[in-house]
């Protein structure tokens, strides 16, 4: 008599799951074909067919690893980049990609925006090796913010203060590297003041249980009017003290000749290098030690991780900890790598948009670099284009981070797995 | 044979509640023990103290005939003790392997997981304890029954000589409980010592060794499976003692309010709930619905009061197809409901007590004109609701959240009776509450049946269910397994439908007093 | 009769009780009233400390006089306080020896300039009550709008466009008109989380970030492109609005009270009589508390999802249009600095209530008018007033710091926090 639970399970599963897969393999193909009628009629159409593109393959200011320029004609190029959309778009129409259908959405993506500069730049020329680099170098505070958010969001704890800590070690980065007049102790002090904002949301989320959003808000706001307090204090009344020792490029001897690669990673910033070398370090670190395996754990279900004798509470406040230093050195980047002097409210949102691309990147580390790419990508985009004169906004242009983000978050893109305990205050019994 | 546990004396007093009073407890080496009793009975915050979660009032746990203090589950684990937990500690998106080794992980190189050791160990274990399992599988993607197998491989991979089992086969299919069943009797043929806790009377005549059965927070009897008299057993488990009478006439039943039609309900994880449900509520009349918790009673009442949607079958309202309509559609037809959870759905706590008087109908006259409340209309209903129903409250602008239970249950029972009904769905009315109000909400739940309406009541307390119903439902597995006519039917008898098991001669016992049976 | 008996004992008690967040009412009112704002005022009294100690610290003349001597030190530290505490009740509240003296000579323009600070502090307040209502609105829908920045610029932007390209229609009709299309503008902005999180799941605080970001960009895209003022070769500012659309300022300038003023007073009436006496209300209510309860109780919680963020947005909106009407009467970037962020600290302040937010907008408006004046005298920075602001939060939303502080009892029941969501993760789909 109680056979018959069994069949009547598995039919309602099952004809959920298909339904799910074939309105989205449908609406992808839809898209990607989309994408294809765009390219053509938007992009190609308005050319000349005797029009042509160049790619400038050596960023500006650089001599070591340089590479010859690319030429391409514009309209020809967009109509085969069109017709590549098309054969895409129909295999995912009739037959589906599978588990690669993402790889393939990417694709067309990239696709889509090489016409997008093809187009732009058609009968100019563009330096695109000087966007890539640019993208790498405006990528770093946004990833080092994601890299943040992963490891507290990875043990359980909401961080939206990432943007507040980044200001604060900005400022203070910029303070005592100008009065020590050492770019590594101004980012030391600048990472230790990060880290105490970090010890701040640890206590107020994790001990006094508050709404770790309203924390995180908090924090933000004591930072954005400390910074400015100290900066109108000091900073401005005395230049001495907002004038601090930089990180200078370092070229790495031998990679650095590499053309196109070598300018662009490895004859650059030190805080591109960090960058990576946490990449590699958190990824070990999250999947292949015990350390990333508890943390992981009490970011899952605490309680199990509590009757196997882990200590919640403790592994929490380091994780924000760590990511409060993280944040810091991400802050750092901005007047010791990259400016060289502090202003008001200089971190731009970029904590924030270091969240979307953990979000976007799925809480790996190798997945936030890429969003954090494609993020410095888009901004990149937007100086380049109005160098060109194009008729489209930069100022639109802009928004787009902001608007795949939301794309993203609404599970259009597919969705991937949240810690499951992720912005829960964990009580014991 | 050297006992390897012994309890001795563990009481545990919660507020209001003697959860564990005095429990003598011995368990053997290489035996299973099983705990029987209902819940609530007391049979988890036992085990909950041996597990370290919750710290004994008094008594003692002797372990090898050492005396042991256990303050955490660390402890227990380091003491030998394990538990397989009702509800599994496991995280999904972990693979089998570390799920296993977290919190006990071996390392190489500093603090890098050695993956391949606990593959190994893994291994080692599933072999010799015939637990098939693969050790890089995800969680998430395995079948319930082998999630519980990972579970049990956990705490072998501590070297845990007592398993606790907290109601195992609570989630499982009858095959994969045969399946656990087979495993324990070769852990025990290996050494081990296992602790059962049930309610089913099945299971434990199948699996057990010995019987001890609990019944509020006390040691009621032990048995002996091999000779153990099933009537006699839920007997022992249910008591006897009726403490509460319900005066109540018989009355002819009217005309059909409710019909469930061959309904079918699925959970959030698309498992099969209620399973081809079918019954009629009669104008007039009580129909019981008896069983354990979890057999798909919250389900059904969910989807008869529209705060889930059904997957098949039809509701009926007099006629009138109610099927998946709102919950709103529902209440306005004529149709209340007392909810299970009180305090999550039942009331808005921070809200006054004249607002929760009006929650289902504040919107419509006289509590509103358009959009504006009338809260002077809204104070008078509740200064009237609160002298009619005896409800206890300094004012009618106190939160209700700061009343006592009883009276809360009183605000949602004045709510739902106060109104214009043809049909009351009541689940758990009386839940957690003193004896005082227990009998003021039977007394209105039999008024409200004399007054002709139609009434379906929920309760796994089977005293309440005998005393109220007309007719009894008996809830198993999703299913109604008998519909028995309440007048004659006996506890112990519907102890075993309870527990899934139909009785041979019930039949013949109930003679033509058998209204229907459905199989 | 007993209907107004009851309406007149119960009004003041229910906004009590009401702004008590449901305790039950205590017989003395006096016990009542102070068991209301102990935590605040305690909040407000210490981050008020904190912050003079702050600016001791950073005072350089502090230091040197500690060079002289440690009581020469400490005694500067005061005198530095002093000055520059005494320059924010000044230039907030005005000076009263010049009141008293205009209203003894009884000079009408003489009185209006010296209560000037006090009317200059209720201008700043507007923004801060209508931004302080959104967020209060939406923490009663149980929705973290985090997004007033983006609204407020949205309902800006739409106020602008309507006060100035409409020409020739009366004011009695432009000016509503205009100020409605502020509130349009926050509502359609404040909508879009509410509907992605009602339909997708999406939550709502990283969504309202983005769309601030988003409308930030689009409004310098609007005041450099369609919307920029014809002559001034693509500045990022908009033409000056008709006077048509105008919200009427009392006096002369210098003195810039204006309407707006009692007209975020009106909606906070308004916010207050629908959450509290409307069935819109109760809806919005009883999903933001009890969402299973008011499933229950047959409502639509998608449909109420929205239309709080909607509200919400809407009254955001309205801080924008307003300050575009009243004050600014053309539109450039930079418009509003950090109500946003704000708007949730006032809104925890004052207890989610329209009439604590009111309270909570003028302490705001006292702070950021006197610091201007704090600033000129003392030569601390403006930016004291959000340091202020954050500690006085961080007090407000964890009473057991201040509790432990002041050595209070703490409350045997564990509190509920002034607003908690239950959060997992930034959604993803349902």
């Amino acid at each position: 008599m109680t056979t018959t639970t069994a069949p009547s399970t598995a039919v309602i599963q099952r004809a959920r799951i298909s339904d799910i897969s074939r309105t989205r393999r449908i609406s992808t193909g839809v898209i990607e074909i989309l994408v294809a009628v765009f390219i053509a009629f938007v992009f190609a159409r308005t050319l000349q067919p005797d029009m042509f593109t160049k790619f400038v393959m050596t960023p500006g200011g650089i001599t070591v690893g340089s590479m010859g320029d690319w030429v391409i004609r514009s309209q020809f190029t967009l109509y085969l980049l069109a017709a590549l959309c098309v054969v895409i778009g129909a295999f995912q129409l009739i037959k589906g990609f599978g588990k690669f259908t993402n790889l393939m959405v990417g694709f067309v993506f990239l696709f889509l925006i090489f016409s997008f500069l093809t187009w732009q730049a058609a009968g100019k020329s563009l330096n695109l090796a000087g966007m890539l680099s640019s993208s790498v170098q405006l990528a770093v505070p946004i990833t080092l913010g994601a890299f943040s958010g992963i490891l507290c969001e990875r043990a359980g704890v909401v961080n939206i203060a990432i943007e507040g800590m980044m200001l604060m070690s900005a400022m203070v980065g910029a303070l005592m590297g100008s009065i020590t007049d050492s770019a590594w102790l101004g980012l030391f002090f600048g990472v230790l003041s990060s880290v105490l904002l970090a010890a701040l949301h640890a206590v107020l989320s994790i001990k006094y249980k508050i709404d770790q959003i309203i924390s995180g808000t908090v924090i933000n706001m004591f930072s954005a009017g400390m910074t400015a307090f100290l900066s109108q204090k000091f900073l401005q009344t005395r230049q001495e003290l907002n004038n601090p020792a930089m990180f200078t490029r370092v070229e790495i001897p031998g990679l650095a000749e590499i053309p196109l690669l070598g300018p662009i990673f490895f004859n650059t910033n030190f805080f591109v290098y960090l960058m990576f070398a946490l990449l590699i370090v958190i990824q070990v670190a999250l999947f292949s030690t015990r350390w990333g395996l508890r943390m992981r754990s009490v970011g899952e279900h605490p309680k199990a991780a509590d009757t196997l004798g882990i200590n919640v509470i403790k592994t929490r406040y380091m994780a924000v900890l760590l990511g409060g230093l993280v944040a810091g050195l991400g802050g750092a980047f901005f007047t010791l790598g990259s400016v060289g002097r502090f202003d008001e409210g200089m971190t731009a949102g970029k904590g924030f948009i270091g969240l979307a691309a953990m979000i976007f990147g799925n809480y790996t580390p190798v997945g936030a670099l890429g969003a954090g790419i494609l993020f410095g990508f888009a901004d990149s985009i937007g100086s380049k284009l109005s160098l060109l004169g194009s008729t489209i906004p930069s100022t639109l242009m802009s928004t787009a981070p902001y608007i795949i983000t939301m794309i993203v978050l609404a599970g259009f893109v597919g969705k991937g797995h949240v810690p499951a305990a992720d912005g829960v205050a964990y009580t014991k019994e | 044979m050297a006992p390897i546990l012994q309890l001795k004396g563990i009481t545990k007093r919660f507020p209001g509640v003697l959860a564990n009073d005095h429990i003598d407890l011995t368990l053997n080496q290489g035996e299973i023990l099983a705990l029987l009793g209902e819940n609530g009975a007391g049979k988890t915050t036992l085990m909950n103290i041996l597990y370290g979660l919750y710290q004994p009032d008094e008594g003692e746990i002797l372990v090898n005939e050492q005396k042991v203090i256990i303050n955490s589950p660390t402890d227990a684990i380091n003491t030998g003790i394990g538990m397989v937990h009702q509800h599994f500690m496991l995280i999904p998106v972990f693979t089998v392997t570390e799920n296993v080794m977290l919190g006990s992980e071996p390392v190489k190189m500093g603090d890098f997981l050695d993956r391949p050791k606990t593959s190994a160990r893994i291994h080692e274990i599933s072999q010799q304890y015939k637990l098939e399992v693969n050790p890089n599988d995800y969680v998430k993607d395995l079948p319930v029954g082998v999630q519980q197998r990972v579970e049990i491989i956990k705490l072998l991979y501590r070297e845990a000589n007592i398993l606790i089992f907290d109601e195992p086969t609570a989630v499982l299919t009858p095959q994969e409980a045969d399946d656990l069943f087979s495993i324990m009797r070769s852990l025990v043929k290996q050494g081990k010592s296992i602790i059962f806790i049930t309610h089913k009377l099945r299971e434990v005549l199948d699996v057990a060794d010995r019987i001890m059965v609990i019944r509020r927070g006390a040691v009621v009897g032990e048995a002996d499976p091999k000779i153990a008299d099933k009537n006699k057993l839920a007997e022992m488990m249910v008591g006897r003692e009726v403490n509460l009478v319900v005066e109540k006439e018989f009355k002819e039943p009217g005309e059909v309010v409710l019909s469930v039609k061959d309904l079918v309900v699925a959970n959030q994880f698309k498992q099969v709930m209620v399973d081809h449900v079918s019954f009629d509520v009669h104008a007039g009349q009580i129909l019981g619905i008896a069983g354990v918790q979890g057999n798909g009673q919250t389900e059904l009442v969910e989807a008869i009061t529209g705060l889930d949607k059904s997957a098949s079958g039809k509701i009926l309202f007099k006629n009138e197809d109610i099927t998946n309509c709102t919950p709103r559609k529902i209440t306005e037809v004529g149709s209340a409901h007392v909810p299970e959870d009180r305090q999550a759905d039942g009331l808005v706590l921070t809200f006054p007590v004249a607002e929760n008087l009006v929650l289902c109908t504040y919107y419509k006259e006289p509590f509103a004109k358009g959009v504006v409340l009338q809260y002077d209309k809204i104070l008078e209903n509740s200064e009237k609701l609160i002298s009619d129903f005896d409800i206890r409250t300094p004012s009618s602008l106190t939160p209700v959240g700061s009343l006592s239970g009883g009276n809360q249950q009183k605000v949602i029972i004045a709510r739902e009776l106060s109104r214009p009904i043809q049909l009351l769905v009541a689940s758990q009315p009386t839940r957690g509450l003193d004896v005082g109000s227990i009998e003021y909400i039977h007394k209105r739940i039999v008024q409200k049946r004399d007054e002709g309406c139609a009434v379906l009541l929920v309760s796994p307390e089977l005293d309440e269910v005998i005393e109220l119903s007309d007719r009894i439902a008996v809830m198993y597995r999703g299913k109604i397994i008998a519909i028995v006519d309440a007048g004659n039917v006996t506890k112990e008898t519907l102890g075993l439908l309870m527990a899934g098991i139909i009785p041979e001669k019930i039949e013949k016992e109930q003679g033509e007093k058998v209204v229907e049976i459905t199989f | 009769m007993r209907k107004k008996d009851l309406e007149k004992k119960d009004l003041l008690k229910t906004v009590i009780e009401e702004l008590n967040g449901g305790e039950p009412a205590k017989p003395k009112k006096k016990r009542a009233f102070w068991k209301v704002i102990q935590i605040p005022a305690l909040a407000i009294l210490t981050g008020l400390i904190l912050g003079a100690i702050l600016i001791a610290a950073t005072s350089f003349t502090v230091y040197d006089a500690f060079k002289v001597g440690f009581f020469n030190g400490i005694g500067t530290a005061f005198a530095e306080v002093g000055k520059a505490y005494l320059g924010l009740l000044t230039g907030s509240l005005g000076n009263p020896v010049e009141i008293i003296s205009a209203l003894i000579y009884g000079d009408a323009q003489d009185v209006r300039n010296a209560i000037n600070p006090i009317l200059e502090s209720l201008v700043q307040a507007t923004p801060y009550i209508f931004a302080g209502l959104a967020c209060a609105l939406a923490f009663r829908a149980g929705l973290f709008n985090i997004g007033v920045e983006g609204q407020l610029f949205m309902g800006a932007a739409a106020a602008t466009f309507v006060g100035y390209s409409l020409t020739g229609l009366p004011a009695i009709i432009h000016m509503p008109l205009a100020f409605l299309a502020g509130a349009l503008g926050g509502a359609l902005w404040g909508m879009v989380p509410g509907l992605l999180k009602a339909t997708t799941g999406g939550n709502e605080v990283i969504n309202c970030i983005m769309m601030n970001y988003i409308a930030y960009r689009v409004t310098t895209w609007l005041l450099t492109g369609p919307m920029t003022r014809p002559g001034t070769g693509g500045m990022p500012i908009s033409p000056i609005i008709e006077k048509s659309a105008q919200i009427p300022q009392f006096f002369k300038t210098p003195i810039r009270f204006h309407l707006g003023f009692f007209i975020a007073l009106a909606f906070a009436a308004l916010v207050w009589w629908i959450l509290f006496k409307t069935t819109w209300g109760l809806n919005l209510r009883m999903v933001g508390v009890n969402p299973r309860a008011a499933k229950y109780a047959g409502l639509n919680i998608t449909q109420v999802t929205i239309i709080g963020m909607a509200l919400s947005g809407a009254l955001a909106g309205m801080a924008g249009g307003n300050e575009i009407l009243a004050i600014n009467r053309s539109m450039a970037i930079g418009l509003s600095a950090g109500y946003g962020f704000d708007s949730i600290a006032l809104a925890l302040l004052g207890n989610n209530h329209p009439v604590g937010v009111i309270f909570a907008a003028l302490l705001f408006g006292v702070l950021k008018n006197g610091a201007t004046k704090m600033m000129v005298v003392s030569g601390t920075p403006i930016d004291i007033v959000t340091i202020l602001q954050a500690v006085i939060l961080i007090f407000v939303a964890a009473p057991a710091i201040i509790r432990a502080i002041y050595r209070m009892r703490q409350p045997l029941k564990e509190e509920t926090a002034a607003a908690s969501f239950t959060l997992s993760g930034w959604g993803g789909g349902k």
